[in-house]
């Protein structure tokens, strides 16, 4: 059983007609149930309120919801007092505009401010597709982990988007949660544990295939790691794959227990590989356990439109590029070893 | 409106004064700072620490007080010395303004020192973050509110695009328990407001956004408690007072001229500035 079976992941996840599931639908569930428990919580959003999944919140908490328009600098000073006066708000737009454009507002309102404030980022990465580079951002990640005091989610499915907000609710502090927009496979379920700041294995290779590439991912690109490493596994090159939740605070044991177990590091993000998860794990390894990282994400280069898949494809983020980037490793490997 | 006798009157000119010659002690010691804004509003800052503000300065974080949000942080010395001069901490901690270690940072912030209702310095979210507040205290008591939020803003700060996204939206609202100053001084850093970016018919603004508006001499504190009451009882609309303030006020070497925005006095021009702020007190309720 290469799915690890304490992540308890859904059975179905290798099969072709797998549920599909977006990201942001987990999101404004979690939402809705957070503003069930607890009456602080309270959302506002930007004139984005369907497509962020926001509106389930508001249809069920009219009073407390904000309808900011197209304002989001404001959004996030606005959350910012309302947190000063004991709210536990959440506020959604597209991760190219919050926090895109409100990036100092959230640093010197939010962060600086030390106060209590959720911020969720939809339609993160090239998968947004036909809207074109504008509106597809690749560099969210970067912004916020470079806060200090922000913790920094990457949920892989809507079922931990769903957690992932929950979590985000209970924990006292300002916390980024990212989102994408397209329908996604769904890789967790009810089961599967989640707590902020632990990172979870998720698929290692079959006994008599020797573990070399170990695969740290994070986000909406998952699904597409464990087919790669699944299908490595036919061709006898041993993957496992991490999911990386988390991506700040970073769980320097998790990430650390699991790369001394493999010969190369790949990792897998719908980001710019400058500043994000793959920079979060080359900084970490550097200076505590240094061993070859290789990126896969957008290469300092802007979105454009397309559908989603040609784009995925296109940045070499599908699980071809996957594998043929793993294959590249494993022959250097072979090759050096010859050396 | 908190009715105010002439004795009262005399008690916030002589504290404006003693906040006037405490802003420059820090300035001189800390040598660097704003010294334009910080004199230009201690008529204003005197008025609402020593006779508006619903606040227990032994208690900063009293539940029921009213809040007070600077937006424009670089004017933090004169927040700081009504501050320290009402209570919240002695006068004499003023002097480690802008120093490694100290609680009165360069621009303020929240965590550092308890009375601080929020960290400023980037020009203005103060606004947006009034609105917030409001919008939750009126989720939490509705209409029987009696809370209020002080915004203290520059007139420079009305470049900046948050301004009137927060403005659009206390509006839409209908904030009523936000009351914005504006420090009308007609200066900014590369000069004056008219040259860098015009903003009149400011008054004409702000009403089309859906605000109570009134403008009054920033000065007379007779005038600036009469326009606070009026907006306290504006029915359904937010308030903005737009205060005429001389920026540099009650040293007439300082006074309107915008090379003082950001810099201190050296130890020459400080001396004659406290010569004159001790002998010249009368002088500051009207010219």
């Amino acid at each position: 059983m290469p799915l690890l079976s304490d992540a308890h992941l859904n059975k179905n996840v290798f099969d072709t007609d797998v549920e599909q599931v977006p990201i942001r639908q987990g999101y404004g569930e979690g939402l809705l149930l957070a503003g069930k428990r607890d009456a602080r919580v309270v959302a506002l959003c930007a004139d984005l309120t369907g497509s962020t999944k926001t509106d389930l919140f508001a249809k069920e908490f009219p009073n407390r919801f904000v309808e900011m328009g197209i304002a989001e600098q404001s959004m996030a000073s606005v959350a910012s007092g309302m947190a000063a006066m004991g709210k536990i708000p959440f506020l959604a737009s597209y991760a190219m505009f919050s926090p895109g454009r409100n990036w100092e507002q959230i640093r010197t309102t939010v962060c600086y401010n030390n106060v209590n404030v959720k911020i969720a980022g939809a339609h993160a990465g090239v998968s947004v597709g036909p809207d074109g580079g504008t509106h597809q951002a690749i560099e969210d990640i970067a912004l916020m982990r470079a806060i200090p005091r922000m913790t920094v989610l990457v949920p892989c499915d809507s079922n931990e988007a769903r957690k992932a907000t929950l979590a985000a609710a209970s924990h006292v502090g300002p916390v980024y949660i990212r989102l994408a927009r397209e329908k996604t496979p769904v890789i967790t379920t009810e089961d599967t544990p989640f707590e902020i700041g632990k990172a979870q294995l998720f698929f290692e290779p079959k006994k008599g295939v020797k573990k070399t590439v170990g695969i740290i991912a994070s986000g909406s690109l998952m699904h597409h790691a464990l087919v790669a490493a699944k299908d490595l596994e036919e061709e006898k090159i041993g993957v496992s794959v991490l999911n990386l939740a988390t991506v700040k605070p970073l769980d320097e044991e998790g990430v650390l227990d699991f790369v001394k177990k493999h010969d190369v590091i790949v990792t897998v993000e719908e980001h710019q590989i400058a500043g994000g998860v793959g920079s979060a794990i080359a900084e970490f390894l550097s200076e505590k356990y240094p061993m070859p990282v290789h990126r896969i994400g957008v290469k300092d280069q802007f979105g454009q439109s397309g559908t989603p898949e040609e784009l995925i494809a296109h940045y070499g983020m599908d699980i071809e590029g996957m594998k043929e980037t793993i294959r590249q490793i494993k022959k250097e490997q072979t090759k050096n070893k010859k050396r | 409106m908190k009715h105010i006798s002439d004795g009262d009157v005399h008690t916030i000119i002589q504290k404006a004064n003693a906040i006037r010659r405490s802003v420059i002690e820090m300035l001189l010691e800390a040598g660097s700072g704003h010294t334009a804004g910080p004199l230009g509003m201690a008529d204003i800052f005197a008025l609402l620490y020593f006779h508006v503000l619903r606040h227990r300065p032994e208690d900063p974080e009293w539940p029921a007080r009213d809040r007070l949000i600077l937006s424009n942080g670089h004017i933090c010395p004169v927040l700081y010395a009504a501050m320290a001069h009402a209570g919240y901490f002695s006068v004499s901690e003023l002097k480690s303004l802008r120093k490694f270690g100290s609680r009165l940072q360069g621009h303020p912030h929240r965590e550092w020192l308890p009375g601080i209702e929020t960290s400023s310095g980037p020009l203005g979210s103060g606004l947006s973050q009034a609105v917030g507040m409001a919008l939750s205290e009126r989720m939490d008591r509705g209409v029987a509110s009696d809370k209020y939020f002080y915004v203290i803003m520059g007139d420079g700060e009305m470049n900046a695009g948050q301004v009137w996204e927060a403005m659009m939206q206390a509006g839409k609202e209908r904030l009523s328990n936000i009351i914005v100053i504006i420090d009308r001084n007609n200066i900014q850093i590369d000069g004056f407001t008219w040259d860098v970016m015009p903003l009149e018919p400011l008054f004409e603004k702000w009403e089309s956004f859906n605000w109570h508006v009134q403008e009054v001499d920033g000065h007379n504190v007779q005038a600036m408690n009469e326009a606070i009451g009026e907006a306290q009882s504006a029915y359904g609309q937010p308030s903005v007072i737009i205060a005429h303030t001389v920026p540099g006020k009650g040293v007439e070497e300082f006074e309107r001229d915008f090379s003082w925005h950001g810099k201190p006095p050296n130890a020459e021009e400080g001396k004659r500035a406290l010569e004159e702020l001790r002998t010249l007190g009368g002088k500051i309720i009207n010219e």
